[in-house]
């Protein structure tokens, strides 16, 4: 199996009197699809965020690459290649779908934007994606469509090189069509070699492309495990509590 | 329904794709407000020809326009940029009076009539704009208290503390080489007034920046969804900061030119700027809600109100009318933008529903 490229241990996080992340490990591979699940309020928003560098993590070691690194703030994850689509996708609508994809990290030359390279930069990813339906990276991201949007959304993570997609409910708002192809999009990433972290409520998508799940349970992780070795219903034990999961930590 | 979403997809209600072809380009230009502001303007301008061709469309008039309007177009320079940015800065016209205040006593107390005591003075009241305007900034960005309460409290204390220094008594000494040339001066060698070009190098120069520079992008982007760019890294809080400074300062600015222009420091003169301000930014295109916004609307903007009183003073209309005209001018300006908005808010939410299926991937 290869070297994990984000490994945590024991990381934790509060907020005041609440401790949200009461000392978690995980390990994310490249290449793979490792799926994050948990109930509401079991501390999956806190750890991406945390990885994203947006809230950083009051203990633990995050270990990237084998190395240990400090993610205190979003350049310095994005600076790693560790890049995350939110589930509100967090895109300007009054921007372009370039300006979006740019935004934080825009090619200049000599002082002026480069905005021929950032149009073809931009353009090359979305078609590296298979995405055929945008009429033009000019266009108002308000002008887009929810499925538009989120490919916008994940073309943007993979534009500079990255190495680990954190992927929050990429599914949610979607219909059924376009969730097989957002997996299938998911899936196409990891396959570029990329280490893909996918929150999900819908155990569905995640036995489909996962290929590793984590179990979150009020702040620890309960389980660990390859995606082919358990079952939906096991699962759905550790998400609740109902079950102990007893195997090695995959 | 899986059908519904498929055949939608399929004839996928392409996005306005003419708007990239070069007779969409008109069609483009057509719809940005500026533009049609543009034309309502032309044809005030018209109208006003036609009825006084002698007096309205000469030169010697339109420059007592454009004179009249160039410290409004500074002020309305930083209003632009904390619009877009979805804020509102209610405090300039008393940063612009506190500024001439400060401005005026130092320069009395240095005393003088030359350059140098002209150049403490315009120091003096830039830094004092941008003092106020830090003020502003911090408590927005890092207080978060809401713009609009914040700049009305700096809007009472800088036009307070202005009546408290001078005891609520205008300071009457400028000096003559700041009111001799800038406040009614020309441009050497022609009859443009000095104070307008001032006014001009500044319109270019924010206008440049905001809508050629990083800075700029980051103030739309800010407008547009201040947590999207708090994630992407962007420092959201000191570029708040930055903005309601550049808007502090050039109320400084402004005050310094209203000082020449006048000689007088006008405490009770400026109640009405900051709403005229942003009465001309809104007109002008300028979002109320962010994101959206050109300093070149923001100068046609400020042309209506200008013309309209010109107008209806040449040809014999009460003047007072055109504060009638401007505010159902405004109204309509802000209603067409809520139109806009609203239309593209139900466009996206049908296709959210309907044809999510745009999204293609290798499997089509």
């Amino acid at each position: 199996m290869n070297a994990p490229i984000i490994e945590l241990t024991d990381v934790k996080k509060s907020f005041g009197p609440v401790s949200v992340l009461k000392g978690v490990g995980l390990k994310v591979y490249p290449g793979k699809i490792t799926a994050l699940v948990g109930d509401n309020g079991a501390g999956k928003s806190t750890l991406i965020k945390g990885l994203a560098g947006v809230q950083p993590y009051d203990d633990g070691v995050v270990l990237f690459n084998g190395e240990q690194v400090h993610l205190h703030n979003p350049r310095e994850a994005s600076r790693l290649g560790i890049e995350v689509v939110y589930q509100d996708l967090a895109l300007c609508d009054n921007l372009d779908i370039v300006q979006n994809m740019f935004l934080g990290r825009e090619e200049t030359a000599t002082g002026i934007f480069d905005e021929g390279r950032m149009e073809r930069e931009a353009s090359e990813t979305l078609r590296s994606l298979s995405v055929r339906t945008v009429k033009s990276v000019r266009q108002k991201v308000s002008s887009l469509s929810g499925g538009q949007r989120q490919t916008v959304a994940i073309a943007r993570s993979v534009l500079k090189s990255a190495r680990v997609v954190i992927l929050d409910e990429p599914t949610a708002a979607l219909g059924v069509a376009q969730t097989e192809q957002v997996l299938n999009l998911v899936k196409r990433l990891a396959d570029s070699g990329v280490g893909v972290l996918m929150i999900s409520h819908n155990l569905v998508d995640v036995f489909q492309v996962a290929d590793y799940i984590s179990v979150l349970y009020l702040g620890q992780m309960v389980a660990s495990v390859e995606a082919s070795r358990t079952t939906s219903d096991d699962v759905v034990g550790y998400i609740t509590g109902s079950k102990t999961y007893n195997g090695e930590a995959a | 329904m899986t059908t519904d979403v498929a055949s939608t997809s399929n004839g996928a209600p392409a996005q306005a794709p003419g708007v990239f072809t070069p007779e969409g380009a008109i069609g483009k230009l057509v719809r940005v407000q500026a533009f049609q502001i543009l034309l309502v303007l032309v044809v005030i301008f018209l109208i006003f020809s036609a009825l006084a061709p002698t007096i309205f469309p000469q030169w010697s008039n339109l420059r007592l326009i454009i004179q009249n309007m160039s410290i409004l177009a500074i002020l309305g320079i930083g209003m632009t940029f904390v619009i877009v940015t979805s804020g509102i800065d209610l405090s300039i016209g008393s940063v612009l009076v506190f500024s001439g205040v400060v401005s005026a006593m130092a320069m009395r107390a240095v005393g003088g009539d030359g350059l140098p005591t002209a150049g403490l003075g315009i120091l003096v009241a830039v830094g004092c704009g941008l003092a106020w305007g830090i003020l502003n900034g911090v408590l927005v960005a890092k207080a978060k208290v809401p713009p609009l309460i914040v700049t009305l409290g700096t809007l009472g204390g800088a036009l307070g503390l202005s009546q408290v220094l001078t005891g609520g008594v205008d300071i009457r000494d400028v000096p003559s080489i700041l009111s001799d040339n800038i406040g009614y001066g020309n441009v050497p060698g022609t009859t443009l007034p000095l104070i307008s070009l001032i006014a001009f190098v500044f319109l270019v120069a924010f206008g440049i920046i905001l809508h050629r520079t990083r800075f700029g992008l980051y103030t739309f982007a800010v407008g547009s969804n201040e947590e999207a760019v708090r994630r992407v890294g962007v420092k959201v809080d000191r570029h708040l900061i930055l903005v309601y400074s550049i808007s502090g300062g050039l109320a400084g600015v402004a005050g310094i030119l209203s000082l020449s222009q006048y000689g007088t420091t006008a405490i009770a003169g400026q109640s009405q700027t900051n709403l005229n301000v942003i009465a001309a930014v809104v007109i002008g295109g300028t979002s109320l809600f962010g994101g959206v916004g050109t300093i070149f609307g923001t100068v046609v903007g400020l042309f209506i109100p200008a013309v309209l009183q010109n107008g209806f003073v040449i040809v014999g209309v009460q003047p007072f009318w055109q504060q009638v005209a401007v505010g159902f001018v405004l109204i309509i300006a802000v209603y067409i933008d809520q139109r806009r908005r609203l239309a593209a808010a139900r466009g996206t939410g049908v296709k959210r529903r309907f044809s999510l299926g745009n999204l293609v991937t290798r499997r089509k």
